[in-house]
């Protein structure tokens, strides 16, 4: 099974990080991992602002970079959703689409397709945990609080792999963060606000870390509780989480 | 940046307690929708066969609203057919002034609200009383609904019992809800003795039977339709469906999805008029015929009216009915107000963080968020796309195209990190307005790996 490490823009630039803890983990599990280099970014922040015709090149490039890998693996939820659910329609009679339809957010790639049972890493800590629109909604990594019918939680499933970790979720579970990508900066207002309320919910847990599958709402979080005087409460993404003590 | 929303909602948010107080009782209504839908095993099977329904509906239109014509004129009612809103407030008129009426009492209608009937009218000489205690409350205050079946929730009770006092003599500083609602109740039952016609709108048309159905909690529109012996019903032409068969579902989403009750309190099903009476079925396509031949939006006309896509929606409870600039708020009325006039109502666009959870919840399974992505591919093609924004994108274009640039770019990131906040807050950069600027690594991932990984596992490019 050959794999290919995609680590989106904004990961590359603010948090290399997680980008490592995905390379150190796949090849914990043995697995056959590629990074392939010349990536920038998948098109998402232009199409959520209504210029996706700026993301077709991108598209494009994304598509011959990744070509023969059996997987694409990236540590960004939103970025994943775009790729599969846009690409197919945005390549229609322009290029070939595959890769897209490979790409799984390292989350579902571990739980569903590696199925990890096995221990990981420690991270004796009382983490909160943030379940991000596209995940929820787009990637199905969890059950939508909006509907009935079995619950499940996928991220849940893996931490509950690392020893000593102890995994709560805050009040309005699955409620947006605010950051919406450009919403950030075009609706400043409303985006601080839901920012604030939601750290406010992940702080009321009592947990000393937030996590989640998507370093853009963590970002945002991140963001907006320095703003306000920083705030007691750490950020991971969940990969750190599973490749801590690697 | 900024586009009509964000500029309203900024002063919605300066007022936090009642920012606060907004957000917190939507969410409980959501809440109580939620607890409703887990009670019902079937809910999402519901949903699927009530967009099912509609989806079939909608594509016969022609045919359901022809037999409901029918069945309705077969029943002695008079049906009526407005291509537009103006055809809609003259048909009114016409009805109205021909048998005299001086004052109509009316239930709740979105489509009234929709058409602006009630100025036009009243530019006529009629009198209209609205009967819904919320709307009855905001027409005396001369405002618009905020929401489309809370329609006066933005007002506190002491906002009432200061209109009340001024409005209808009630006791000075008696701002009990108790005591308010009972004085509405005596006002109102005086207007409903005294008014010549009682206008309803209409929840559902049923082709089978020409029925019309309406759903109230309050019993006004059979108290608007017991007392005059004019009956005017307001229907959308989307409004119909196929028979009781399809009602049941419907019915059973309705109350359920918009408030968290197991039904309306009251469900009036009007067939005929009573004897001595008359009734007049008023049907209106105003843009709905257009609208359906528009593959990306047709879904929208599923829409039940239920309010749920705003009370879920995270960017409607943090900034209030009246940040919107359609007479409709939140992610319906986002892309109804697109429908209506996209140049007009583009300022609504950016309300939207593409959650989804409007459409997780719509009771029809309407794509409200995936429509407002479609809107704003569009907008730039209306010449209201934000010039720049276009200008950011376009930049992005360029820099992530050309991988030498980007890893120039992204190499150096980390030398923001030494410019002083002073000089970042400037308000050039929209992203340190909400936000303390991110602290920059000093290496970006793609040289980290060089230094971590086996060289066999990085493909130079």
């Amino acid at each position: 099974m050959k794999i290919g490490l995609f680590i989106p823009c904004y990961v590359d630039a603010v948090y290399p990080d997680v980008g490592v803890a995905c390379y150190k983990l796949l090849k914990h599990l043995g697995l056959d991992v590629i990074y392939p280099m010349g990536q920038t970014c998948c098109g998402q922040p232009m199409a959520n602002a209504g210029f996706e015709k700026e993301a077709v090149g991108l598209a494009e490039k994304f598509e011959d970079m990744f070509a023969g890998f059996d997987y694409v693996v990236a540590p960004s939820v939103s970025c994943v959703a775009f790729m599969r659910l846009n690409y197919p329609r945005l390549l229609k009679g322009k290029h070939e689409c595959k890769a897209a339809e490979k790409a799984m957010d390292i989350v579902e790639f571990l739980h569903d397709v590696v199925k990890v049972k096995g221990p990981l890493g420690r991270f004796p800590y009382k983490v909160s945990l943030h379940n991000s629109c596209h995940g929820v909604r787009e990637l199905g990594l969890s059950s939508p609080s909006e509907n009935t019918g079995p619950r499940f939680n996928k991220i849940k499933d893996l931490l509950s792999l690392v020893e000593g970790i102890e995994v709560v979720e805050p009040d309005h579970a699955d409620e947006c963060c605010g950051f919406g990508g450009m919403f950030s900066i075009e609706e400043t207002g409303v985006s601080r606000r839901m920012g604030e309320k939601k750290l406010q919910r992940h702080i009321a847990t009592g947990a000393s870390y937030i996590t989640g599958a998507d370093c853009s709402c963590l970002m945002h979080l991140a963001g907006v509780g320095a703003k306000d005087g920083s705030k007691p409460i750490g950020f991971k993404h969940v990969v750190e989480i599973l490749a801590s003590g690697l | 940046m900024s586009t009509s929303h964000s500029n309203a909602a900024d002063k919605f948010l300066k007022n936090r307690k009642y920012a606060d107080w907004h957000d917190d009782t939507f969410w409980s209504v959501r809440q109580k929708r939620d607890r409703m839908a887990a009670s019902l095993p079937e809910w999402e099977r519901l949903r699927q066969a009530a967009a099912e329904i509609k989806d079939h509906t909608l594509s016969h239109l022609g045919d359901y609203l022809e037999q409901f014509a029918d069945a309705a004129e077969k029943n002695g009612v008079k049906v009526h057919w407005a291509a537009d809103a103006d055809e809609f407030n003259s048909i009114v008129y016409d009805i109205l002034s021909s048998h005299g009426v001086q004052k109509m009492v009316k239930s709740k209608s979105m489509l009234t609200e929709e058409c602006r009937m009630n100025p036009y009218l009243e530019s006529k000489g009629i009198e209209i009383v609205e009967t819904d205690l919320g709307e009855r409350i905001i027409q005396l205050k001369g405002q618009a609904p905020s929401h489309i079946v809370m329609p006066a929730i933005h007002l506190s009770h002491d906002d009432v019992g200061e209109l009340f006092e001024k409005e209808l003599c009630t006791e000075k500083g008696n701002h009990d809800p108790t005591y308010l609602t009972y004085q509405a109740r005596l006002s109102l039952r005086d207007e409903f003795l005294t008014a010549d016609a009682g206008m309803t709108g209409a929840n559902f048309g049923i082709a089978e039977t020409g029925d019309i159905v309406v759903c109230t909690n309050e019993g006004n529109a059979d108290m608007s339709t017991s007392c005059p012996r004019l009956h005017i019903a307001a229907m959308g032409i989307e409004k119909v469906i196929p028979d009781y068969d399809a009602l049941a579902v419907f019915h059973r989403l309705l109350a359920r999805s918009a408030t968290g009750q197991p039904t309306t309190v009251f469900t009036s099903h009007f067939r005929k008029a009573r004897p001595g009476g008359e009734m007049h079925i008023v049907l209106v396509d105003n843009g709905r015929s257009e609208w359906l031949a528009d593959s990306d939006h047709r879904k929208t006309l599923r829409c039940m009216r239920c309010g749920s896509c705003m009370n879920t929606c995270p960017v409607y409870r943090n900034s209030g009915g009246y940040s919107y600039s359609y007479f409709i708020p939140g992610p319906l009325g986002v892309n109804l107000g697109m429908l209506r006039d996209p140049k007009a109502y583009s300022g609504n666009i950016s309300a939207c963080t593409l959650c989804l959870s409007c459409q997780s919840t719509c009771p029809v399974k309407i794509d409200l968020g995936d429509q407002i992505y479609k809107w704003r591919q569009k907008l730039d093609s209306f010449g209201t796309a934000n010039k720049e924004k276009k200008l950011i994108c376009k930049g992005m274009e360029v820099i992530f195209d050309h991988p030498a640039i980007y890893n120039a770019a992204t190499g150096e990131l980390h030398l923001v990190n030494h410019v002083p906040d002073a000089i970042l807050n400037c308000g050039l950069n929209p992203w340190a307005a909400g936000h303390k600027m991110m602290k920059f690594p000093k290496k970006p991932f793609h040289k980290l790996i060089k230094e971590v990984a086996d060289p066999d596992d990085i493909k130079k490019s």
